[in-house]
């Protein structure tokens, strides 16, 4: 049954990429559909039939030098079984809602053939994010992780002709490359340190991995932290973290389907569920893991700030997705990995929804992707606006307080915060970073909602009087995902984060002996509990006050703090730095070594040589120029000749 | 068939002969049949050398299919393969139709440019399958000439100041490999390559003209070597020749140079100075270390701004080459294995390279990135096989072009981290440069009015491309294909020189 889940989507993908020619358009990219919704199906089997116990199956030996052997394998276990319902439970209902979006396409010329190239790369997309989740071994994974960003590279960019979603796709191939580079030393690392690839060796070593040390550049660091610290680098990459996270804004380049899909439910979550896999070795390496809790939490506070002032909608989503993820990691730093798949899971839903509803949004509105055009669309668009809602409540944390009852977000975000609460001292640090991000995630939220949805209508009013509901093929998939955004918290508390969690989640996650963070999350005090609800309220109240009741506002408050505005705007500057210290310093020395080092200095020394040293030399080469080259042909045999006179003298003796 | 070798090598050549002696008049007809004939004489080859691979024992480490004649004045004429030459054999006899097919529509002098890729075939093979120094030599430097002439003759604009630099570095190496050569025939008094492996040259330290020389001896035959195969690699700073020699060369000589020639120079240091000179090799191994990190950053960065496709493509050719000279002398599983396979996927990776650029020169006959964008807009398949083959170069696991740069890398890590570290940033720097290539070529709108009646790929062209998107994708998914043919032979190498000089424990260099 894996193995049905692995290949359909590979299946789809060849006859929808190369297919479409001989089963026309329609039927190919149907293919692919209907493919991916027979895996979705199977995985939900998987997922609800799913013991707890970890099953291997290896399908073909893959590499084989040396003690570094691997299998393309696929893994069955806990977290495996998660992961496969995200993915292909989101991939079949993008590959449904993109029969609308991608519909008519206005971007594309009339008889250019588009529709069939994007149904295949998201199928192939979902195929190698399923060789990541299913793999018993690194290399595997890095090959779905290099294929995930490949598919992310040839999505963001799918509208070659403009130029900045080039440029978006090579930035976000490139400072994903700078994750795995990070990743890529974890592996040699653990490798080194182990022999092994495989995960089952590498858990079994990895007690003794963390009273051992390596020679690494100028230190001789732990090897389990060393090699936890590699790893999440990775992780970082890939989930935009920060200081890698500056490429997801620009990713939303890409269809806005592809931006549900991989850039909200998927690919980006790839990095919370290597750290959670790789819990055997994280829970090892304790300083490794308080480095990933800071560093989440640092990025759920920074892109939840610059969310707050983007005017594209999309952007705000991306920023929003940015610091939900810093959540997860925070989540993962402190050792609940359960909670952090807990809040992976129902993030996929009412994150994709939330993409596929601003999608809905801007393909009503002609693709139209600045708020401040929008206005009063709730009444042209009920059914999008009820969809978004729903997303926005489960996002912002809608629920009763104290109790595990409410929408998707409200309980595994809750579940994230109550736990750092009980996370020892950097814990309550981060509790209070994420609540304040809570109440910047609320405010971002609703000032989505109140802009696009409410008050009266601005900018083109000929794209507004023609906003008319999408069809059905994108409402249906919206109507899925609202239902998991509503129940997915509610109805699995009890397996993520409840009384079953241990049993549940059995030894595809492991906690140390001294790990007792979920446990003691229940005990907190009622105020900590309560805490994130009103963040959430504040949010709401300010975004209110803004945008619904006083809109001159935000202006206002724009003027008075316009450096802190600006800063913000400009997503606190992170592009313009990078491209002064890195981007320039490259492109100047590639160009000097090229002209000065290969030109001046090496081929400078060899024409002086040829010249000056060699005199008979040059005059051979003014020779040549006069165009004898068999002349010249003919002396390089007579120089063979020689050589070989000689050798035959010497040999022959 | 206890001369297959031999078969093997001289199937070309004889049928360059009958095409010279027998293929007169310049006609189209006589064209066809030249083309005909030198695309079924070097199929044949290929067959018959299947016949090698299906003999071959992957068990055994030492020399199969071994021949041995005494021709004149007693030289040996000697033969054999063992894991790790075979596939460079393979590699050569399956690249050679593909090019022979790429350059159907070459119309000048296309006798004598059949003839000469036939010499070549021979010479090349020759060259990985010489048992004795001499023979080697011989193959090794003759193997050069028609390469020179294919430059000289069918090259671009600026073809002998290619031709001519791409001469004085060789003649360099040469000449320091023949004196290396004479002193090992004195010291070992045999030319007889199985003999040498066995043999063990002094390593004690020399005086010369005052300077203490550490390793004495084996230092100056290792440098001496080193030199020679450093400037076929080509590694930095003795690259300069190769993306002249690429950009003037015709398409055809651009994949056989970077597909196969450039290999003879790692070939060499496999076969020569990591056996031969095992405690020079130690020695030494930083040197070469640091100089391939120079060689991956330097050449990638430089890649980065050229101007020009095919020096673009050179240039990261060098880069590539920085992984396998870094892998060699890692001297373990990995790092041979991971350097084996990275020759073998470059050979096909930059062979399809040129071949695609070579396919853009003949439509638009520039080689200038700013005179083509949008290229996908007319050629969409194309667009594809460019994409697919400039992901493999950038090196996406799934690909041959991974499993080389990831196995030399776990090896290097295990040796010196910090060259390892660097390297590393190889993989960063040639997304940097390959896609951004990529993006200007085909990507972007079609505006140029130049371009607007480009046409896609034809079905001989795309006929080219299936052998290699095919062996591309194999050797990437199921790499244990290679390693299990080279592994037993490998793995005895690495035993051997790791026995004799370098230190066993895994992180000796720190």
């Amino acid at each position: 049954m894996e193995i049905i889940i692995l290949f359909a989507p590979v299946l789809g993908s060849l006859l929808s990429g190369f297919g479409h020619h001989l089963l026309g358009e329609r039927f190919a990219i149907s293919a692919a559909t209907a493919l991916l919704f027979l895996a979705a199906a199977l995985s939900w089997i998987v997922f609800l039939g799913h013991d707890g116990a970890t099953e291997t199956r290896s399908i073909v030996r893959f590499i084989d030098s040396g003690d570094l052997t691997a299998e393309w394998a696929i893994r069955v276990d806990r977290l495996t079984a998660i992961m496969l319902v995200v993915i292909t439970t989101v991939s079949a209902l993008v590959h449904l809602y993109s029969f609308g979006y991608m519909h008519n396409d206005p971007q594309w010329p009339e008889n250019e053939s588009y529709k069939p190239r994007f149904f295949a790369y998201l199928s192939f997309f979902t195929f190698a994010m399923l060789a990541l989740v299913t793999s018993d071994n690194l290399l595997q994974l890095f090959f779905g992780w290099e294929g995930v960003g490949v598919a992310s590279y040839l999505l963001i960019g799918f509208y070659y002709r403009k130029p900045s979603a080039n440029a978006a796709a090579i930035k976000a191939f490139i400072v994903n490359r700078v994750g795995d580079f990070g990743l890529l030393l974890g592996i040699f690392t653990l490798f080194l340190a182990t022999d092994a690839i495989t995960f089952d060796s590498i858990f079994a070593a990895a007690p003794q991995l963390a009273e051992r040390t390596i020679p690494f550049l100028w230190m001789s660091p732990n090897i389990a932290e060393l090699a936890a610290v590699l790893l999440f680098v990775g992780a970082a990459g890939k989930s935009a973290q920060l200081f890698l996270h500056t490429w997801l804004p620009d990713a939303m380049e890409g269809p806005t389907p592809v931006s549900a899909l991989i850039h909200a439910a998927t690919m980006v979550t790839a990095g919370v569920f290597l750290v959670c896999r790789m819990s055997p070795l994280f829970e090892f390496a304790p300083s490794a893991l308080a480095f990933v809790a800071v560093m989440g939490g640092a990025t759920a506070l920074f892109a939840a700030s610059v969310g707050l002032v983007q005017n594209d909608i999309k952007r705000v989503i991306a920023y929003s997705t940015c610091s939900q993820l810093g959540y997860m990691f925070v989540a993962t730093g402190i050792g609940a990995y359960q909670v952090a798949m807990f809040h992976l899971f129902t993030h996929a839903f009412f994150k994709a929804m939330l993409f596929l509803g601003a999608g809905s949004v801007i393909h009503a509105m002609h693709h139209e992707q600045d708020m401040r055009n929008y206005g009063g669309l709730r009444r042209r668009i009920p059914l999008t606006y009820a969809a978004m809602m729903i997303g926005t409540l489960a996002i912002t944390g809608v629920g009763l307080p104290l109790t595990h009852y409410g929408f998707a977000g409200f309980v595994s975000k809750d579940a994230i915060i109550e736990s750092s609460f009980a996370a020892g001292e950097l814990g309550t640090a981060l509790f209070w970073v994420l609540v304040l991000a809570a109440a910047m995630t609320s405010f971002y939220s609703w000032r989505l909602m109140f802009l696009t949805f409410f008050g009266h209508e601005r900018g083109d009013s000929h794209a507004h009087a023609n906003a008319h509901e999408s069809p059905s093929a994108m409402l249906i998939p919206l109507a899925v995902l609202a239902v998991g955004s509503v129940v997915a918290g509610t109805l699995w508390y009890d397996v993520f984060f409840g009384a079953r969690v241990e049993e549940w989640f059995a030894a595809s996650v492991f906690t140390g002996a001294g790990n007792h963070v979920i446990h003691d999350a229940h005990s907190v005090p009622k105020w900590v509990k309560a805490s994130p609800f009103a963040a959430m309220l504040v949010g709401l109240a300010i975004a209110w006050l803004f945008y619904i009741h006083r809109p001159d506002l935000p202006h206002r408050l724009a003027r008075v703090h316009r450096p802190l505005y600006i800063l913000l705007l400009n997503k606190w500057y992170f592009d313009e730095l990078y491209e002064v210290i890195l981007v320039r310093p490259a492109k100047w020395l590639g160009r000097r070594l090229w002209l000065t080092g290969d030109g001046r200095i090496i081929d400078g020394t060899l024409h002086l040589v040829a010249r000056q040293a060699v005199p008979r030399l040059s005059q051979l080469a003014g020779r040549l120029q006069s165009g004898y080259i068999f002349d010249y042909a003919f002396a390089v045999v007579i120089g063979m000749g020689v050589i070989l006179v000689i050798m035959l003298a010497l040999t022959g003796g | 068939m206890e001369n297959l070798l031999s078969i093997i090598i001289f199937t070309p050549l004889v049928s360059a002969v009958i095409m010279a002696l027998f293929l007169p008049g310049d006609d189209r007809n006589a064209m066809m049949n030249v083309r005909i004939l030198a695309l079924v004489a070097t199929v044949t080859t290929f067959l018959i050398s299947l016949f090698l691979l299906a003999g071959f024992d992957r068990t055994e480490t030492g020399f199969q299919f071994v021949e041995e004649y005494t021709w004149l004045f007693g030289l040996k004429y000697k033969l054999g393969v063992d894991g790790i030459s075979i596939l460079f054999v393979m590699l050569t006899t399956f690249l050679m139709p593909v090019t022979i097919l790429a350059c159907w529509h070459v119309e000048t002098r296309v006798k004598e440019f059949m003839i000469t890729f036939l010499i070549l075939e021979t010479l090349m093979i020759g060259v990985f399958c010489a048992l004795d120094l001499v023979l080697f030599y011989f193959f090794f430097e003759s193997g050069l000439i028609p390469m020179f002439l294919i430059i000289g003759i069918w090259g671009g604009k600026n073809r002998l100041y290619a031709t001519f630099k791409f001469f004085l570095y060789t003649l360099l190496g040469s000449i320091l490999m023949l004196i290396a050569m004479i002193a090992l025939w004195v010291d070992a008094g045999t030319t007889d390559i199985v003999d040498l492996l066995g043999h063990r040259v002094s390593f004690m330290p020399l005086t010369l003209l005052g300077l203490e020389i550490h390793g004495g001896v084996q230092t100056i035959m290792w440098l001496a070597f080193f030199v020679s195969f450093a400037v076929k690699m080509p590694m930095w700073p003795v690259h300069t020749w190769l993306p002249d020699a690429h950009v003037e060369a015709p398409t055809g000589g651009s994949v056989i140079l970077a597909a196969i020639l450039l290999k003879m120079g790692g070939y060499g240091l496999l076969r020569f100075n990591l056996p031969m000179f095992p405690d020079a090799s130690a020695y030494l191994a930083p040197l070469v270390m640091w100089l391939s990190v120079i060689a991956i950053i330097y050449a990638s960065l430089v890649a980065m701004m050229q101007e020009d496709i095919k020096k673009l493509i050179a240039y990261s050719s060098v880069a590539h080459m920085g992984f396998v000279t870094m892998g060699i002398f890692a001297a373990n599983q990995q790092g041979l294995d991971g350097a084996i396979f990275q020759m073998l996927s470059h050979g096909l990776i930059s062979g399809a390279l040129f071949l695609c650029v070579g396919m853009l020169y003949d439509r638009k006959h520039t080689r200038l990135i700013d005179d083509y964008g949008g290229v996908v807009v007319r050629m969409p398949r194309y667009a594809m096989i460019l994409m697919f083959f400039t992901l493999a170069n950038v090196g996406l696991p799934g690909t041959s072009g991974f499993v080389g740069e990831f196995l030399t890398l776990a090896g290097v890590f295990k040796v010196n981290t910090w060259v390892a570290v660097f390297a590393a940033t190889g993989v960063i720097l040639s997304a940097a440069y390959a896609l951004w290539l990529y993006r200007r070529v085909v990507f972007g709108d079609l505006v140029r009015e130049s371009l607007q009646d480009l046409h896609d790929i034809t079905p001989r062209e795309r006929l080219v491309f299936v052998p290699l998107v095919f062996f591309t994708l194999l050797l990437g998914l199921y790499p244990a294909l290679v390693t299990d043919i080279i592994g037993a032979s490998v793995a005895a190498l690495v035993e051997q020189v790791t026995a004799e000089a370098f230190m066993p424990s895994p992180v000796a260099t720190q």
